[in-house]
């Protein structure tokens, strides 16, 4: 799913730009100081965004794919605990 | 989940946190909060690293393409090694082992896509715009890249080879934009002001100096 | 295995379960080298939390219709 090149789409390119969201750049520099800190990689979080059900991908926007990726990992690597953050909500 | 209410109203029961934050927004906090109590973050590196990425602006890349408008040797040194040259102007290029500057001529232009991610180059233009990062993009712009420049109001010459570099590794391509006519008159600080972050990734040429003031 | 600029490569046609760097559109497609980076720890191995060792050499392909993309090199056959 992440893989895109060359994927038929006549879909025209919506230059709509947004600023980001405080909970965007806080998501972005949680995978920054997460690589700084050697807990997570750029190509963790990658896998993680690749291993996304397909549905999910394509419906989630770009740092909720970054948030879902960071909890798949850091919970394969038993920084937190399954269902952690869920508890916290 | 349900509950018993005494009130009248319909809604549905958010996650609970800031007034009308989205739940990624409560999402992140979380996790944040997480992060910093088991000791895995400190909280001042977070905030120092939110700072870093919105002093990233394309005001970065825009001087290294500016300084290679106006000194030859700069240019030539840009285009061996672009990390190397922005250290000479101050400017961190990022994480990334190499930064790779691609010059446009009147034969030859760059446009650059990240077909499997939305890797760019962060640290010299700031972050990337949504376009850039969508799914309509990443598919088309290596099978069809002409239509795409065109819905940005770009239309090259036919016999102008059009390159398109797809980021599949940890390299990061700036494209070096063509300077504009009737700029020979303008200062380094001016000119840098033309160097738009379209043009630094393709999708555009830097602006004709009538456009700004 | 070491390549040079301007050798023809042709991408491997190869199913790769898991994490890596070379798009679907470009495997089994022939090119040319462009540029050698130099090696790189391999995104492939460091994606599941090991070190990426040993390093891979990368190299910037060019294709026949424009379109350029860094490759690693076990992922490119002599043409």
């Amino acid at each position: 799913m992440h893989d895109r090149g060359g994927l038929p789409s006549a879909e025209p390119i919506d230059r709509h730009e947004h600023e980001l969201a405080d909970w965007e750049l806080l998501a972005d520099a949680l995978v920054g100081t997460l690589g700084a800190a050697g807990v997570l990689n750029v190509d963790e979080l990658r896998r993680g965004i690749e291993g996304m059900p397909p549905e999910e991908y394509e419906r989630a926007s770009y740092y909720e794919r970054w948030l879902y990726s960071v909890e798949t990992i850091l919970t394969e690597k038993g920084v937190l605990a399954a269902g952690e953050v869920d508890a916290r909500l | 989940m349900t509950h018993d209410h005494d009130h009248d109203h319909d809604h549905d029961h958010d996650p609970i946190g800031h007034d009308g934050d989205p739940p990624a927004a409560v999402r992140a906090h979380a996790l944040e909060e997480l992060l910093v109590e088991k000791g895995v973050l400190a909280r001042e590196d977070i905030r120092r690293r939110i700072d870093w990425l919105v002093s990233r602006s394309p005001s970065n890349g825009a001087r290294l393409v500016a300084r290679a408008w106006v000194d030859p040797d700069f240019k030539a040194r840009l285009l061996a090694d672009a990390r190397e040259a922005a250290a000479e102007l101050g400017l961190d290029a990022g994480p990334s082992p190499i930064v790779v500057a691609l010059e446009n001529t009147e034969d030859v232009h760059h446009v650059v896509v990240c077909t499997l991610c939305s890797c760019y180059p962060k640290a010299l233009l700031g972050p990337p715009p949504d376009w850039y990062k969508s799914l309509a993009y990443r598919s088309r712009t290596v099978s069809e890249p002409r239509s795409v420049l065109a819905e940005f109001g770009l239309e090259l010459d036919e016999d102008v080879d059009l390159r398109v570099v797809d980021s599949t590794a940890d390299i990061r391509y700036l494209v070096i934009p063509r300077r504009p006519p009737g700029t020979e008159e303008l200062d380094e600080a001016e000119l840098a002001k033309l160097v738009t972050r379209d043009s630094m990734i393709g999708v555009a040429e830097a602006a004709a100096p009538a456009m700004t003031s | 295995m070491s390549f040079v600029p301007g050798q023809k490569v042709r991408v491997a046609r190869r199913e790769h379960r898991g994490h890596h760097r070379t798009p679907s559109y470009l495997k089994g497609r022939e090119g040319v080298v462009e540029r050698y980076h130099g090696s790189f720890t391999n995104p492939e191995t460091r994606a599941y939390g090991e070190t990426g060792l040993p390093e891979r050499e990368l190299y910037l392909v060019r294709f026949d219709d424009g379109v350029y993309a860094d490759i690693y090199e076990h992922w490119l056959e002599e043409a």
